[in-house]
């Protein structure tokens, strides 16, 4: 499938969703579950776009997705924006907090690039906690409008919202990896001394990787203000949105755009069903003893598992 | 006499207090085949890494086609046409072999003036690249199902893929059998022909005196001799060098 069908494709999907869980679902939770399963898909996919295709670890997830959405929390003080404003901005403010760790980073490779992306989430974590505009360590309240701007309720609404986001997201990954950039980004990711040989730029190339990525990540952030009506800190930077999104692409596969996809599905999905049935406190377990099967039984994957029997079987 | 497509002079390098290169002049000439020998630790990948753009030199200048590169990242070097293979091969593991050369056609080849290739017309020249060394039939298959002398053949492939005018071999024959080092020099030798200047970067010498038209050795991180391969080995100083005094 060529790239522009598959943006129309895509979107076709987005809108069938979009229209058969309003027509179906009466029941107010399921959007706010759904809502959660498709930020992780956007969160993973994001991540994807450095960690799976370019190679560089991020583990400040939180950060750039606290980003958005204190950026949210700065202009529903100030302004009256609509939230698809937001999430723009939100998501430009990111890109810069991007671009900025790129930048400051590009020396930097495995593991100390990770470790200096933990170390971005904390500066970042420190320097809201402090800021008493936007609630400090206190948090804040944000009163969402009584009435949705489109149709239903306003959970609804930011659940079409985070559909549509997870829509351009996933085109936007698909597309990468079938383009030049993706190729370059791969390059980076096997040798980077091996791809600047070759010509790619590999500084240009990780800037736009780390920008694209953290972006989305702030996108995707900037809804939460509206969806959980207080935000603090440690909810906004919390552990679990950087564990999620490195395990969530890890167990759907990194090399293909549909793993990020399937793994944010599958986790997220589970732990939303835990937290019904058992406890909130299990998220992590979960995802951490997931993590360790996968790693054991199929390292590359879901995506990679089927990769290689369909390999297996072609021999 | 042709014109010269590489200048160096002066050229130093050094890694903290251990001086690495120190002032080297080398001049290569468009279309020649020029050997680069020296011992274990005598700069020689240190040199091809400086005129590559891998590392930055120090100290003096290099002129590549008449226009200065110093300070100049690797990927614009390689977009000028001064390509080089690794000593140790680095392919792109994740990548088939056609989409391994494929980088190069869209980073370089397509980043320059002039010819922008299509998406089936790079297909066609990587697969042509991959016959020429002899790869054609593993053109899906990924680099870690090659056997030795295929990836360095890849990695010539893939150097030569960015349309260089220049291309550096570094060590392309090492630890290989003397047929497969055979191969590896019918390969260097059509890509002559074909009008890219290579300098050979190589220990073993059988391979280095059949290939070269003029020698150069370095020893210790200086330039000691510099003329025809005979009377290069026969100079007193890289006799020293090599068998001791």
């Amino acid at each position: 499938m060529d790239t522009a069908r598959f943006w129309i494709v895509s979107f076709i999907v987005a809108v069938v969703i979009l229209v058969l869980t309003r027509w179906l679902i009466g029941n107010e939770y399921y959007f706010f579950a759904a809502y959660q399963v498709l930020q992780f898909i956007v969160l993973a996919t994001a991540w994807n776009i450095l960690g799976g295709y370019t190679g560089y670890t991020n583990f400040g997830t939180g950060a750039f997705f606290a980003v958005g959405a204190y950026t949210a929390v700065v202009l529903h003080k100030t302004t009256s924006l609509p939230v698809p404003v937001m999430m723009l901005v939100g998501g430009i403010m990111s890109g810069i907090v991007g671009f900025g760790m790129g930048y400051l980073t590009l020396r930097l490779k495995g593991v100390f690039f990770a470790i200096a992306t933990l170390a971005l989430a904390i500066v970042a974590q420190t320097l809201i906690v402090n800021w008493d505009y936007v609630g400090g360590s206190r948090g804040i309240y944000v009163i969402r409008p009584q009435q949705s701007p489109l149709y239903g309720s306003y959970i609804q609404y930011l659940y079409s919202l985070m559909l549509t986001l997870t829509w351009i997201s996933v085109a936007v990954a698909r597309t990468i990896e079938r383009s030049t950039l993706g190729l370059g980004f791969n390059a980076i990711r096997d040798d980077e001394q091996a791809a600047e040989a070759a010509g790619v730029p590999t500084l240009r190339l990780k800037l736009i990787s780390t920008t694209l990525s953290g972006a989305l990540m702030g996108m995707s952030g900037a809804p939460l203000p509206y969806y959980v009506t207080y935000l603090d800190p440690a909810s906004s930077f919390n552990l679990s949105y950087a564990v999620n999104s490195v395990a969530m692409p890890l167990i759907g596969g990194m090399t293909s755009w549909i793993g990020p996809v399937i793994g944010a599905i599958l986790l997220g999905t589970i732990q939303q069903l835990a937290t019904v049935t058992i406890s909130s406190a299990l998220n992590l377990l979960i995802v951490g003893v997931l993590l360790i099967v996968f790693v054991v039984i199929a390292p590359n994957g879901i995506v990679g598992l089927v990769q290689s029997r369909r390999r297996a079987r072609l021999r | 006499m042709a014109a010269p497509i590489l200048e160096v002079s002066g050229l130093g390098k050094r890694f903290g207090g251990f001086v690495a290169l120190e002032n080297i002049d080398i001049t290569v000439v468009t279309g020649e085949r020029l050997g680069l020998i020296g011992p274990n630790g005598s700069g020689k990948s240190t040199l091809v890494n400086c005129l590559s753009g891998t590392l930055h030199h120090d100290s003096g200048n290099i002129v590549f086609d008449g226009r200065p590169i110093d300070g100049m990242p690797a990927y614009q070097r390689t977009r000028l046409g001064l390509a080089r293979s690794f000593q140790l091969p680095k392919p792109f593991r994740s990548l088939n072999l056609l989409d391994n050369l494929r980088i190069p056609l869209l980073y370089t080849v397509n980043a320059r003036h002039g010819a922008h290739l299509a998406g089936a017309a790079i297909d066609e020249r990587c697969r042509a690249l991959l016959a020429d060394v002899g790869l054609a039939e593993k053109a899906l298959h990924l680099p870690r199902d090659l056997t030795q002398v295929e990836m360095r053949k890849l990695e010539l492939a893939r150097a030569v893929a960015s349309a260089p005018r220049l291309l550096f071999a570094d060590e392309a024959m090492a630890g290989l059998s003397p047929s497969e080092i055979e191969e590896i020099l019918v390969v260097l030798f059509r890509l002559n022909e074909q009008g890219i200047t290579i300098v050979l970067i190589e220990h073993i010498m059988r391979a280095v005196m059949s290939f070269s038209t003029r020698l150069v050795v370095l020893v210790a991180g200086q330039k000691i001799a510099d003329g025809a391969p005979q009377e290069a080995i026969r100079n007193p100083e890289v006799e020293r060098a090599y068998l001791g005094e």
